[in-house]
C-alpha cells in the first residue's frame, strides 16, 4: 500500500498537469484564430493591436457602472453588497495600473453612479443620491448622503435607476417599465396590450430632474421621453450637445406568438436600438418594436400586429440597430486623445450578454465601439473588446465568468470596464506599435 | 466488507428506483414540455439567468416540498423573490391552462434533470394542489 501512493499521486499530478497544459494550448488557440489582438496575460479578454487590459480591480461581486474621478480615483457602484457597502472607492496608489487602496461606504444596493459638480451620485432602485466630494475626489460625507431624487417606481422588473447628466445641471434618470411588453398578464401568453399602456405614466421613459435640488420626486421632474422599455446605458453626448440611450428591447415574441415568430426570429428579433433623444420623443414601447431586417418599426403583435404591419402613429426612429437581447448596460463616448483617431467621438457600449436568444445561441458579453460621423452613428459598428464569458463554451448567463456592465473613461484616456458577474474592472490602454 | 458491499448495492438500487422513474413517458414528455415553456427563461441547462429568472440546479425550490413548486408552476408570481439567498427580478407568468398530466410530466423532468435526483410527482399531486388554489 505505502508503495502505491507515490505512483497514484505522480498519475494525478500528470494528468492535471497534461490538463493544464491542454487547456493552455486551447487559449492560445484561441486567441491565433480570433481577430488581430493583444495577448493580456493579465486579463483574458482579447482586444484590437495596440490595446492592453489590465485588471484594475477584482472580486468585487456585482459591479455595474463606475466613474473615474479626475484624480484617478474609480468609483464603482455594486447592486449586491460586499462587506456592508455597495459603493467602491479604488485608488492605483503606486500607479502600476491595479488599485491597492478599496474603500466601501454606502449601503444602498443599486446600479447608477457619476460625479457632477463636486458631488458624487449614486443611485438604488428608487431613489438618487449624493455625498459631497473634495478636489482630490476624496468622499467627505460617506456616511450622510443627501438625497437628491426619491420615491421612483421599482416593481422589480427593469429597476435600474441609472443616470447621466446634461451641462445645464440637468441629470436624466432611467425609470424602466415593470413589464416586458405591458400585457394585461406579464409574459403570459394570450394576454392583451392594455391600451393606452398605463405604465407609460410612471415608467417607461427617461425623466429630467434638477441635478442641484434635494428631495426631488415625480412632480418636480419632467418625463424626458417616453415609450422606452427600459435604458440601462444612457449618456450626453457633449459633443452634440443631446441624449443617447441604449433600449433594451423586448423579450419572448416566439413564447407569446408561436403561431407568427419561430424561434429563429424571435432569437433576432427586435434589434436593440439606439436613440438620440429630445424632449418628447416617442420611442413607441410597447406599441411597437425596431424589425432589423425590413428596417422598420413593426406594430407588436400585443396590439394587433402580424410581423409586417406598420404602427399609424408617428414613432421616433432608432438612430442605430444592432443585434436582438445583447443587453447594452452602459454607452459612452470617447473624448480622451489616448485611443487611435477613429475612436474620437465614437460610441463604446457595453453589451451584457443576453438570455433570450434560446434555443439558439446566446450572443454578447463585449464591448462594441460604433464610429461616430457629424454626431451620427454609422452602420459599420465592431466588437472592441470581447471574450468576456471566457470563450464559447461560456456564452450563456449562468456560466460566462465576466459580463461587461458599465463603462468610463480615465483622465489619461484610459477605458475602464466593469464587470458584474465577476466583479472585475478592467484598465484598458492603447501604445501605439 | 461484505456487509458495506451490501450496503452499497442497496443504496444504488434506491437510488435507481426513485430516479427511474424519470425515464418513464411522463419525463420523456415533460422534457419536450420544458423546451416549449420554460426553456427561454430557466435556459437549456436549467441553470436560468442570474438576478433574472432563478436556476433550477440545487434550488430548494425545486427539491423541497411537492407543493410549492406545483402552486408556484400554476400561480406564477410578480414579486422580486429570493430563493437561496439570491434574488430573481422576472415576473413569472401563471401555467395554469397546461393540464395536471402536463405539470406532473415537466415537474419530473426538472426534478429529474440537470444534476436534480428528485421523485417524480404524479397528476393526483397537481389536482390536488389546483384544487386547494381555486
Amino acid at each position: 500500500m505505502k508503495l502505491k501512493q507515490p505512483s497514484i499521486l505522480c498519475f494525478i499530478l500528470t494528468f492535471c498537469f497534461s490538463a493544464n497544459l491542454l487547456a493552455n494550448c486551447n487559449d492560445t488557440l484561441e486567441n491565433k484564430n480570433a481577430a488581430p489582438v493583444t495577448a493580456n496575460e493579465d486579463a483574458s479578454i482579447v482586444l484590437p493591436v495596440g490595446f492592453t487590459a489590465v485588471r484594475f480591480a477584482d472580486s468585487l461581486g456585482e459591479a455595474r457602472h463606475l466613474i473615474v474621478a479626475p484624480s484617478g480615483k474609480v468609483y464603482v457602484k455594486l447592486s449586491a453588497q460586499l462587506k456592508g457597502a455597495a459603493i467602491y472607492e479604488l485608488t492605483d496608489a503606486n500607479g502600476d495600473g491595479r488599485a491597492e487602496i478599496k474603500t466601501g461606504f454606502g449601503a444602498f444596493t443599486g446600479t447608477g453612479i457619476g460625479l457632477h459638480n463636486g458631488y458624487l451620485y449614486a443611485s438604488s432602485d428608487n431613489d438618487v443620491f449624493r455625498f459631497k466630494v473634495d478636489a482630490a475626489g476624496n468622499v467627505l460625507n460617506p456616511k450622510e448622503p443627501e438625497t437628491v431624487i426619491f420615491g421612483l417606481i421599482n416593481r422589480h422588473q427593469h429597476e435600474a435607476k441609472s443616470f447621466t447628466f446634461d451641462n445645464e445641471g440637468n441629470i436624466y434618470v432611467n425609470i424602466g417599465a415593470y413589464s416586458n411588453s405591458c400585457q394585461e398578464k406579464d409574459r403570459t401568453k394570450g394576454s392583451k396590450g392594455m391600451m393606452p399602456c398605463p405604465i407609460l405614466d410612471s415608467a417607461g421613459g427617461i425623466w429630467k430632474f434638477s441635478a442641484n435640488k434635494l428631495n426631488q420626486t415625480y412632480s418636480d421632474g419632467t418625463r424626458y421621453a417616453t415609450g422606452l422599455r427600459n435604458v440601462v446605458g444612457l449618456r450626453w453626448n457633449t459633443n452634440t450637445n443631446s441624449l443617447f440611450v441604449m433600449q433594451h428591447g423586448r423579450d419572448g415574441l416566439h413564447d407569446l406568438y408561436p403561431d407568427m415568430y419561430d424561434t429563429k426570429q424571435s432569437a433576432e428579433l427586435p434589434a436593440e436600438c439606439m436613440y438620440e433623444l429630445k424632449q418628447g420623443d416617442n420611442c413607441g414601447w410597447p406599441y411597437m418594436y425596431y424589425d432589423p431586417f425590413q428596417k422598420k418599426k413593426i406594430l407588436s403583435p400585443e396590439y394587433g400586429g402580424d410581423g409586417k404591419k406598420e404602427p399609424t402613429e408617428n414613432y421616433k426612429a432608432p438612430a442605430a440597430a444592432f443585434p436582438a437581447h445583447m443587453a447594452p448596460n452602459d454607452l459612452l463616448f470617447y473624448t480622451g486623445s489616448m485611443f487611435p483617431e477613429k475612436y474620437k467621438n465614437g460610441a463604446f457600449i457595453a453589451f451584457h450578454g443576453s438570455w433570450n436568444r434560446s434555443p439558439e445561441p446566446q450572443k454578447g458579453y463585449l464591448v462594441a465601439f460604433v464610429p461616430f460621423k457629424d454626431g451620427k452613428p454609422t452602420d459599420n459598428w465592431e466588437i472592441f473588446a470581447d471574450n468576456f464569458a471566457g470563450g464559447p463554451a461560456y456564452i450563456s448567463p449562468g456560466k460566462a465568468k465576466h459580463r461587461p456592465c458599465g463603462l468610463a473613461q480615465g483622465p489619461d484616456g484610459a477605458l475602464y470596464v466593469c464587470d458584474d458577474s465577476g466583479g472585475t474592472i478592467y484598465k484598458i490602454t492603447y501604445k501605439a506599435q | 466488507m461484505i456487509k458495506k458491499l451490501i450496503f452499497a448495492l442497496v443504496v444504488t438500487a434506491a437510488t435507481y428506483c426513485v430516479t427511474a422513474q424519470n425515464n418513464g413517458p411522463s419525463f420523456t414528455r415533460g422534457k419536450q414540455l420544458y423546451t416549449d415553456y420554460c426553456l427561454t427563461c430557466h435556459q437549456d441547462d436549467g441553470a436560468g439567468v442570474p438576478k433574472l429568472n432563478p436556476s433550477l440546479i440545487n434550488s430548494s425550490f425545486v427539491s423541497g416540498d411537492k407543493k410549492k413548486i406545483i402552486s408556484w408552476v400554476l400561480q406564477g408570481t410578480t414579486d422580486k423573490i429570493e430563493i437561496d439567498g439570491k434574488f430573481y427580478s422576472n415576473n413569472m407568468p401563471a401555467q395554469n391552462y397546461l393540464t395536471d398530466q402536463q405539470i406532473a410530466d415537466v415537474l419530473t423532468f426538472i426534478r429529474g434533470s440537470f444534476g436534480n435526483k428528485y421523485s417524480a410527482i404524479s397528476p393526483a399531486d397537481v389536482k390536488a394542489i389546483r384544487a386547494g388554489i381555486k
